[in-house]
């Protein structure tokens, strides 16, 4: 398949944009594989592509119950960054962040990678410190991140109110290398890489059961069949104890709605991310036009995709305090997206009880940003039965040995992340 | 918005209450070992379909209250208080 690029574009519009092949084949599954990826999402393209490109373990299956990129891959406010305070997290974020900085050089497809810049604002004297804390073990960890003070915040994000009456900004943290990435153009990168080195996507496959033997993982049961596999790598955010429920235990995860919303088209208006610290709300603008946006969770364990109006209702009005001039705005469109919601809010990218079946799950909300970094750390693990150093912390039983990655501090509740 | 009918207060928003967690999983005696707390604090069902659930009435009378809900359709099927025990449709 030839790659992309922009000569073929132009040759393209010469002879009528009629060579261009789909970005991957629709294959149809195999009785057998090396290693099966259950999930078709940015997580389990990233892990089969990785499993081929940096381990040479091509005879990969990538199992989608729907179609490619249309769960949370789809569902996200397209945020990247690795501003997080614990080492065991920046320094797996950091990793995921440069292999965004390389992805569309790596994938040879443009995810619209844009640096452009995440402020986490803060209002008063505790969340500064907070944010010093949190900028300065970024630094020590070789993360950029700077503090900016009211006048910077007003300098590089004009539109903000910063003398709020109620919640006057004091300053910011900024990593100027967070941005945010096309989300899909990611889903398609990620299929069309991993098709090329010959992994098979196959779309409408859904997994009803596991076949274990003797404690081992042989391959998995599903609505087109049974297919064996040595290794099996799940990467089904949401559904994850679904899938560890058919092979036979529980995972400390919770199934939680996050909403995302976004506006109608406007002129560029915000050029870089924003986070308010006085209510939750984030924000960014599309290269469509429209403002993308979100805030924290509906709150009860759901899987149905769709959440409700008092949400929406807390981040519109925090949007509407931090940007007084979005209340002229009409919101274009809403949807949800459901999360596995781990006790300490870090994830999980791990072997499993079950010998051959691994993992990555758990991702909470920040799954998006960590999709090469995750596929990268997934693939390593289950090529070389054991985790990276990376990934070495984000066990299932970091718990059971009192060795929890808690972000924020908040304990050990699935609702509170 | 859910609709939660409280026994104490009659129906009333979702914003009223919040949601304290899976209300099946029980606390070990004082002689429970690591393992039987960490599976008590740690793993959850997280099932597909009905729930019971711990929800808190805080803006109503403050109990506790156990809610039978679904995680599809979200449906509240039934409400009881701390003490009263309900059943999972086809468990």
């Amino acid at each position: 398949m030839p790659g992309y690029s922009g000569f073929r574009i132009l040759t393209e519009g010469l002879r009528g944009n009629s060579g261009w092949k789909p970005a991957w084949r629709k294959a149809a599954p195999k009785p057998s594989y090396d290693v099966i990826v259950v999930g078709g999402g940015g997580h389990g393209l990233a892990t089969a592509f990785y499993l081929a490109s940096e381990h040479g373990i091509t005879n990969v299956a990538v199992l989608e119950r729907g179609l490619i990129g249309q769960g949370n891959t789809g569902r996200n406010t397209t945020i990247v960054r690795s501003n997080y305070m614990l080492p065991e997290n920046n320094n797996f974020y950091e990793h995921s962040l440069k292999l965004w900085e390389g992805l569309e050089q790596s994938l040879n497809y443009n995810v619209m990678m844009s640096q452009r810049g995440v402020i986490n604002l803060f209002h008063n004297e505790a969340q500064k410190n907070a944010a010093l804390r949190r900028g300065n073990s970024m630094r020590l960890n070789g993360i950029d991140a700077e503090i900016l003070d009211r006048d910077g915040v007003k300098a590089m994000c004009p539109i903000v109110d910063v003398d709020n009456g109620r919640y006057p900004v004091m300053g910011g943290l900024l990593q100027r290398r967070g941005g945010t990435a096309r989300h899909d153009a990611v889903a398609w990168g990620f299929a069309h890489a991993a098709d090329a080195r010959g992994v098979d996507i196959v779309e409408h496959c859904e997994v009803t059961g596991m076949i274990i033997e003797g404690g081992a993982i042989q391959g998995v049961r599903t609505t087109r069949g049974e297919i064996r596999a040595p290794k099996v790598g799940l990467a089904v955010a949401g559904s994850t104890s679904t899938l560890t429920a058919m092979a036979g235990f529980d995972v400390p995860i919770e199934t939680h709605l996050l909403q995302a919303f976004v506006s109608e088209g406007l002129k560029p208006l915000i050029d870089c991310v924003v986070t308010f610290g006085a209510g939750h709300f984030y924000v960014s603008q599309s290269d469509k036009g429209g403002l993308v946006f979100g805030g924290g969770l509906d709150g009860y364990p759901s899987y149905g995709q769709r959440g409700t109006l008092p949400t929406a209702e807390h981040v519109y009005s925090a949007g509407v305090s931090m940007i007084p001039a979005l209340g002229r705005l009409r919101g274009l469109r809403s949807w949800a997206g459901v999360m596995d919601m781990t006790p300490d809010g870090s994830p999980y990218i791990c072997k499993t009880p079950v010998q051959g079946l691994y993992m990555t799950a758990g991702w909470c909300y920040g799954g998006f940003k960590a999709t090469p970094g995750s596929g990268w750390c997934h693939a390593w693990t289950i090529a070389k039965d054991a985790p990276h150093r990376l990934n070495a912390a984000h066990t299932l039983d970091r718990f059971r040995e009192g060795r929890m990655l808690d972000e924020r501090g908040n304990g050990p509740f699935f609702w509170a992340q | 918005m859910l609709r939660i009918p409280c026994p104490h207060c009659g129906a009333r928003d979702e914003v009223e209450f919040i949601y304290r967690g899976d209300a099946t999983v029980t606390r070990p005696g004082p002689d429970g070992d690591v393992g039987a707390f960490h599976d008590y604090l740690y793993l959850r069902r997280n099932p597909r379909g009905w729930q019971v659930e711990w929800w808190q009435h805080n803006g109503g009378c403050r109990t506790f209250l156990k809610v039978l809900r679904h995680t599809v359709t979200h449906e509240v099927r039934a409400v009881a208080t701390a003490t009263e025990t309900l059943e999972v449709p086809g468990a």
